[in-house]
């Protein structure tokens, strides 16, 4: 920061800081944006306890008796927190292996082309998807995959297959989630890749095409290496939000079809499901509790593995 | 530059796969717009099809008969889009400032207290309880703005950008006698349009594209988002109906298979996100230069 800080100390007024900076005024600009952190992180922080509680809307959360660690026990023991918390993980390492991949693959193809116009244009309409909402997506969905009008089945019957009732199929849709959540956010993450590409030393390339080094071998030795710090720091920042599903995604895309819950429930729609639609207030915050806890472990230790790694890109 | 024939080759190789791409992409889109434009047996009878097998402008014009309900959603989400927009990035860069200032008392203390917030969290049941039970924000059109303003990502991202804007420029204004607020609304906003840009756009976007908060929070039909109203209505057609008071009597179409069921759905998505995807693409470059902008960490 500034040198002249180390100029001789003049006297300063009361609440200026050095170089004229003003305390007072500077808190009470972030004020009001500090409270709102108060009062909608840090306030449902303690609500917390109500999974150690019979929340009753009646009694409130202070007055509603203590029940220990029940509703955990109940909720780990039941089948829905075994089925919920293999989906959410499985499906996160899903998209996670494929998200990175396509996304790096796209992004060293389009840093390929060398007509840069074309590259804008593509990444123009690659990009459009991630502006809409995952319920125009999930209409987008219900039209390919309507059971008796839907182009999917009309495609498979074209070549003498039987149609699938996709709604009632949960065995196909860790695949058809995974598509989705590619066809939407594919061209945006690409972007940060590609950005990283732009930034590569160009005379690594003139060395290498000296070397007599053909395209395949460029991308493989020079192009791909130079993003493997990058692809390093956001996998293992996406393990650290492992325990949460894309809300949207899950729930617009299956149409919350009971019938597919076997693999498209994931924490994330199971406790809005329980708390909103059935008011089970215990369970869902126990499933919450754990949400958080579990959370809190993962984005914790992946950061501290990402500090190790590369400080710049660790949040703390 | 002389180019060899092999990397004419590749470049035709790469170009098609990009456009392959492209085409996959646009797919679905051109398949709901197709859609809406259908007759709905035709619909049912051929399916789903880009090209309308037999074109009519029926589902438009059952949508536009009482657009009451779709009129109310858009008037509802732009005006609490824009008031989240607006408020999010003044309040947001209100707090970055600060966070700039290495010699102020408690900054350290203040950026701590916003990174925990990205470790932990209360989850979805205790901030339903306190917004229903103890701040009776359900039900207004505030539960859309106030408890999203305040985003850590944001205020890191603001900090970052404010940070290197040239501290010689700040002193000079200290100089002229010039206090904080006078700094903050009329050096450091102006100088920061880029990063402020990105905030609002992506903000805007995130209230535009909302549908949750309706859902969790909103039991008054005339206060639903354009999202929800969309996601109701592919369970129930009705809702278009029930939401205006008018003495359209539907009871005489409603047992008929006059109601043209999937057309309508998909006229109706099309009405939902068609303005938007004609808007927000004029504004992809500031999206784009705002990913690379945030991510250098503060």
């Amino acid at each position: 920061m500034a040198k002249s800080n180390d100029v001789a100390v003049k006297p300063r007024k009361k609440g200026k800081g050095i170089n004229g900076t003003n305390t007072i005024q500077l808190y009470s600009l972030a004020a009001i944006p500090a409270f709102l952190v108060f009062v909608f992180s840090y306030i449902p922080m303690f609500g917390i306890i109500i999974a150690f509680k019979n929340y009753r809307f009646d009694t409130g959360i202070f007055n509603s008796p203590w029940v220990g660690l029940d509703n955990l026990k109940v909720f780990l023991a039941s089948d829905d927190f075994a089925r919920i918390a293999y989906n959410t993980i499985s499906m996160n390492l899903l998209f996670m292996l494929v998200g990175t991949t396509c996304a790096v693959l796209l992004a060293v193809v389009l840093f390929e082309i060398t007509a840069r116009k074309a590259v804008k244009t593509y990444q123009t309409i690659l990009i459009t998807p991630n502006f809409l909402s995952w319920v125009v997506v999930g209409y987008m969905g219900y039209a390919i995959l309507h059971p008796t009008s839907g182009v999917a089945n009309s495609i498979i019957q074209m070549f003498g297959g039987k149609p699938i009732n996709w709604y009632a199929e949960p065995g196909y849709w860790p695949w058809i989630l995974t598509i989705a959540s590619e066809w939407k956010g594919v061209g945006m993450s690409s972007v940060v890749y590609y950005a990283s590409l732009m930034g590569i030393d160009a005379s690594l390339f003139e060395a290498a095409k000296i070397d007599g080094a053909n395209r395949l071998q460029v991308a493989w030795h020079i192009t791909i290496p130079q993003l493997v710090p990058v692809i390093v720091v956001l996998s293992i920042l996406r393990v650290g939000n492992i325990f949460r599903g894309d809300f949207g995604l899950f729930y617009q895309m299956s149409r919350n079809v009971a019938d597919l819950y076997e693999t498209t429930d994931v924490m994330d729609t199971y406790i809005f499901r329980v708390m909103r639609i059935f008011g089970d207030f215990s369970l869902s915050s126990a499933a919450g509790l754990m949400q958080s806890v579990v959370g809190f472990i993962t984005v914790v230790v992946t950061n501290f593995i990402v500090k190790f790694i590369d400080p710049e890109k660790s949040l703390f | 530059m002389i180019k060899s024939r092999s990397s004419i080759v590749s470049q035709i190789i790469l170009n098609t796969i990009i456009i392959i791409l492209c085409c996959i992409i646009i797919y679905p889109f051109l398949l709901v717009v197709g859609a809406s434009f259908t007759e709905e047996k035709a619909l049912v009878e051929f399916g789903y099809n880009i090209i309308p097998a037999k074109a009519s402008l029926k589902a438009y014009e059952y949508v536009f008969k009482n657009p009451a309900a779709i009129l109310n959603a858009y008037k509802i989400t732009f005006i609490f889009s824009v008031m989240r927009m607006v408020l999010a990035v003044l309040l947001q860069a209100m707090i970055a400032y600060p966070l700039t200032k290495k010699m102020l008392k408690g900054r350290a203390g203040l950026s701590f207290y916003l990174y925990f917030t990205m470790l932990f969290g209360g989850g979805m049941v205790p901030s339903y309880i306190l917004i229903t039970q103890y701040l009776h924000l359900d039900d207004t059109i505030w539960v859309y703005v106030i408890p999203m303003l305040v985003s850590p990502w944001n205020i890191f991202m603001m900090r970052t950008f404010f940070a290197g804007i040239p501290n010689a420029i700040i002193e000079s204004a200290y100089i002229d006698g010039a206090n904080e607020y006078r700094i903050f609304f009329t050096m450091i906003l102006p100088l920061s349009k880029p990063i402020l840009a990105y905030i609002a756009l992506t903000t805007f976007l995130g209230a535009w594209n909302d549908w949750n908060t309706s859902m969790l929070y909103i039991n008054d039909d005339s206060l639903i988002s354009l999202q929800y109203l969309l996601q109701r209505i592919m369970k129930n057609l009705e809702v278009l109906q029930n939401a205006q008071a008018m003495g359209v009597d539907i009871s005489t179409l409603q047992n008929a298979s006059e109601i043209p069921g999937e057309t309508v759905r998909m006229a109706m998505a099309v009405v939902v996100a068609g303005p938007a995807l004609v808007v927000f693409p004029f504004f992809q470059k500031y999206f784009v230069r705002g990913i690379t902008v945030g991510s250098v960490k503060g």
